[in-house]
């Protein structure tokens, strides 16, 4: 049994686990206390000084977030000297923060913001300090930086640690502080993902996504337009959470409603892409299996991952599937067979994609990636985005109908739905995979082995006599790790998912943001995962290969999953790119 | 202070690349290697170039940006070279209220170059230090081991000639 430490928070006895901190032991008691810099397993370096509380005993005021418990200790959270310390130092930090705050993407949602609000700061120029020039960094495909909002809180430097990435942190001292790239090199010209997990981690608007949203307003007022959208499976999760909703909450029929209301001419579901990926990516997987070709296969779904294969395990590549992601098989069946189908120029179709990630809009612009001789997809928009889009539109989200999507590419199965999270794509394999194998329609649905939210998880499966050993890994950082035993000859597997964010796309770097403190106490990858499964299990097709408008598309246009077509269409393929 | 990243061009030798190589060996499983490497490569090279952080970089498998983090942060790491004459003017409190600002400003324009730069022919290095403990002798400079004192901005033009 763990030890446990007894001390008064306020007054108040609780007893916490031995190696706790004093912000664990408050919270225990029933008391908040404000962070900003502190974002659970990502950044605990105390650094920031919102968090201070007081120590009976102690000479200076402590940082509640990393300072530990020990027995009989006496905190007091919320004493004049705690409370004054804090706004003190909120005076400071505004004295060099761009205070733009009305045209700020962030204002509402800025965690500084609030905190000056509860702090009741009155003059937010208390101190006059040197503002550091707005330089603004629009060098990368996917997000913009701003260090005039910069606070120095080094989240985002976590973050991107906390993805084997580490391609930002903090450079020089004292005053000339900045977070950037080494020798000062763009975003854009440094190997960047572009996973966007620094954005969501971000407690201001230093860090944004590059904003699509005014280039699809003007898309939709174009009559000489054919606007179609579509949406990630991981959007019907966390799309209400920019509205208000309790995270899991799950908005299928609000969001294509929304979305019709918006404008577009046809709302379609990149799940039905999602099912397509698993009819290419199965096969492929069974032909790689047959023919003796380069295993284990990778998966291709997440642009995060692909590019970090690219610049950090070029030796992988051969692994890699070559299927075209979810967003551009959808993408490229709307410029090509949809195109041909209703007799528009592909050229005049703008599609839409609305997506959990800010790599997919990097992945728009990747090479092969325009089966019509037009970029399959033109703009991917964020969860965020799509979600401002609604609110400048004017339409009230929360009380609008459910409606569906539009048929043949807005339908789909269970195994699409399920893509969302870790182990989705996976499970959508396998049970496509099974029935393949077994030449049977098999009754097991649900491959639990590879469900939750473990980092790196294993599983092994006999399927038509063929031994299959998979893995299924989240989060760069157990990328690295399982790629690194693969190459040691440590592991071996046949088949391997990789999702580029810790949790899936759920935990995509284009998801709503939610507040530290929200991220630091509540099981957010697991609510929006649970939520996509929810959403499988009400379906009443669960298998991709049983999708009727799968069979259909095949049946008139690609003839069987890999052929001719299908891999001049779905496929594509990858580089080598520099590691700086 | 921010650091001045020489533009230039990088001539590391053979050697050199042994001798920081070795360093690396030494020190590559120690906690936190990315100081005492660096440090060593100061040694070698005089300075800490992007050729040589990149080094570093892969031998070690720190990021590049943890590297050029810690090279920025520390004020003895220079990114760029040393010249065969290397002039630090103090700016120390009791210098800088004789004027040595005038003085650092002075053979900016002189020579053409930032302070924590050298000039294209490899002559002269600048830089600005603090306090040297010679106050009695302010505004003090030194190059290399002279050391020249209670100057005045007319004086810049004959310490340089000195040396040219």
């Amino acid at each position: 049994m763990e030890k446990m430490i007894n001390l008064k928070v306020n007054g108040i006895a609780v007893s916490v686990p031995e190696g706790s901190t004093i912000l664990d032991a408050a919270r225990a008691a029933g008391n908040e206390i404000p962070t900003l810099c502190y974002l659970k397993e990502i950044n605990e370096i105390g650094a920031c000084r919102i968090c201070v509380v007081e120590v009976k005993g102690a000479r200076s005021l402590v940082a509640s977030c990393v300072y530990p418990v020990s027995e009989g200790m006496e905190v007091t959270t919320n004493s004049a000297r705690v409370l004054d310390s804090r706004k003190h130092t909120l005076e400071l930090i505004l004295s060099t923060h761009n205070k733009h705050c009305l045209s700020c993407i962030r204002s509402r949602n800025c965690e500084l913001q609030k905190l000056c609000k509860e702090y009741g700061i009155s003059d937010e120029n208390k101190f006059e300090g040197a503002i550091p020039p707005s330089e603004i960094d629009y060098s990368a495909a996917h997000l913009v930086r701003d260090n005039s909002k910069c606070i120095l809180c080094r989240r985002c430097v976590g973050a991107c640690k906390n993805q084997y990435v580490a391609v930002i942190g903090a450079n020089n001292r004292g005053f000339d502080t900045e977070i950037g790239c080494a020798f000062n090199e763009e975003l854009g010209s440094v190997s960047c993902v572009s996973c966007g997990q620094c954005i969501v981690a971000c407690p201001t608007g230093a860090l944004t996504e590059k904003d699509d949203t005014d280039a699809v307003f003007a898309a939709l007022n174009d009559p000489s337009k054919h606007v179609v959208v579509h949406t990630a499976p991981s959007i019907r999760a966390t799309l209400g959470e920019c509205f208000g909703m309790e995270p899991g909450s799950l908005v299928t029929g609000k969001m294509a409603a929304a979305l019709r209301r918006l404008g577009f001419d046809k709302v379609f579901d990149t799940d039905f892409g999602a099912d397509l990926t698993i009819m290419e990516e199965a096969t492929e997987f069974l032909t790689r299996v047959k023919t003796g070709g380069v295993l284990p296969m990778i998966t291709s779904c997440s642009p995060g991952w692909v590019k970090f294969a690219e610049h950090y395990y070029p030796e992988f590549i051969p692994n890699l599937s070559t299927c075209k992601s979810p967003q551009q098989m959808q993408g490229a069946v709307i410029k090509t067979w949809y195109a041909q189908k209703n007799n528009i120029d592909p050229k005049d179709i703008v599609c839409v994609s609305v997506m959990p990630c800010t790599a997919k809009k990097f992945e728009c612009g990747r090479d092969d990636e325009d089966a019509a001789g037009v970029p399959d997809v033109d703009y991917a928009l964020t969860t965020r985005e799509v979600a401002r889009m609604i609110e400048r539109a004017g339409i009230k989200f929360t009380s609008l109908p459910d409606e569906d999507f539009d048929p043949i590419l807005g339908e789909s199965t269970g195994a699409s739905v399920i893509f969302g999270a870790t182990g989705g794509v996976m499970e959508a394999a396998l049970r496509t995979a099974a029935d393949v194998l077994e030449g049977k329609s098999m009754e097991n649905l649900v491959y639990s082995d590879v469900r939750g939210m473990e980092g790196i998880k294993e599983a092994s499966y006999t399927l038509g006599g063929i031994d299959v050993k998979i893995a299924v890994c989240s989060g760069l950082n157990n990328v690295s790790k399982l790629l690194d035993s693969i190459k040691s000859g440590e592991a071996t597997y046949h088949f391997i998912e990789i999702m580029c964010c810790p949790g899936g796309c759920i935990n995509g770097g284009g998801q709503p943001i939610q507040p530290a403190e929200v991220r630091n106490t509540v099981n957010l990858k697991g609510l929006r995962a649970s939520a996509l499964y929810r959403e499988d299990e009400g379906k009443a097709l669960r298998k991709s290969h049983e999708s009727p408008a799968i069979k259909f598309i095949y049946d008139e246009f690609f003839g069987e999953p890999n052929s001719h077509k299908a891999h001049e269409i779905l496929h594509t393929k990858y580089v080598k790119r520099e590691k700086f | 202070m921010r650091k001045n990243i020489s533009k230039l061009p990088f001539n590391g030798t053979k050697e050199q690349e042994a001798k920081l190589l070795a360093a690396i060996e030494a020190n590559k499983d120690v906690r936190g290697a990315v100081m005492p490497v660096l440090q060593a490569a100061q040694d070698i090279y005089g300075y800490l170039p992007f050729e040589v952080q990149k080094i570093i970089s892969e031998k070690l498998n720190v990021s590049m940006e943890e590297v050029y983090g810690v090279a920025t942060f520390y004020s003895q790491f220079a990114l760029s070279p040393k010249g065969k004459y290397h002039i630090s003017v103090c700016l120390g409190t009791a210098c800088y209220v004789k004027g040595s600002g005038d003085i650092l400003n002075e053979f900016i324009s002189k020579l053409g170059i930032e302070s924590e730069e050298c000039t294209a022919d490899g002559k002269f290095s600048l830089t600005a230090c603090r306090c040297i403990g010679a106050c009695g002798l302010a505004p003090v400079l030194t190059v290399n081991d002279d050391v020249y004192g209670r100057l005045t901005v007319a004086d810049v033009d004959g310490i340089l000639a000195k040396y040219n």
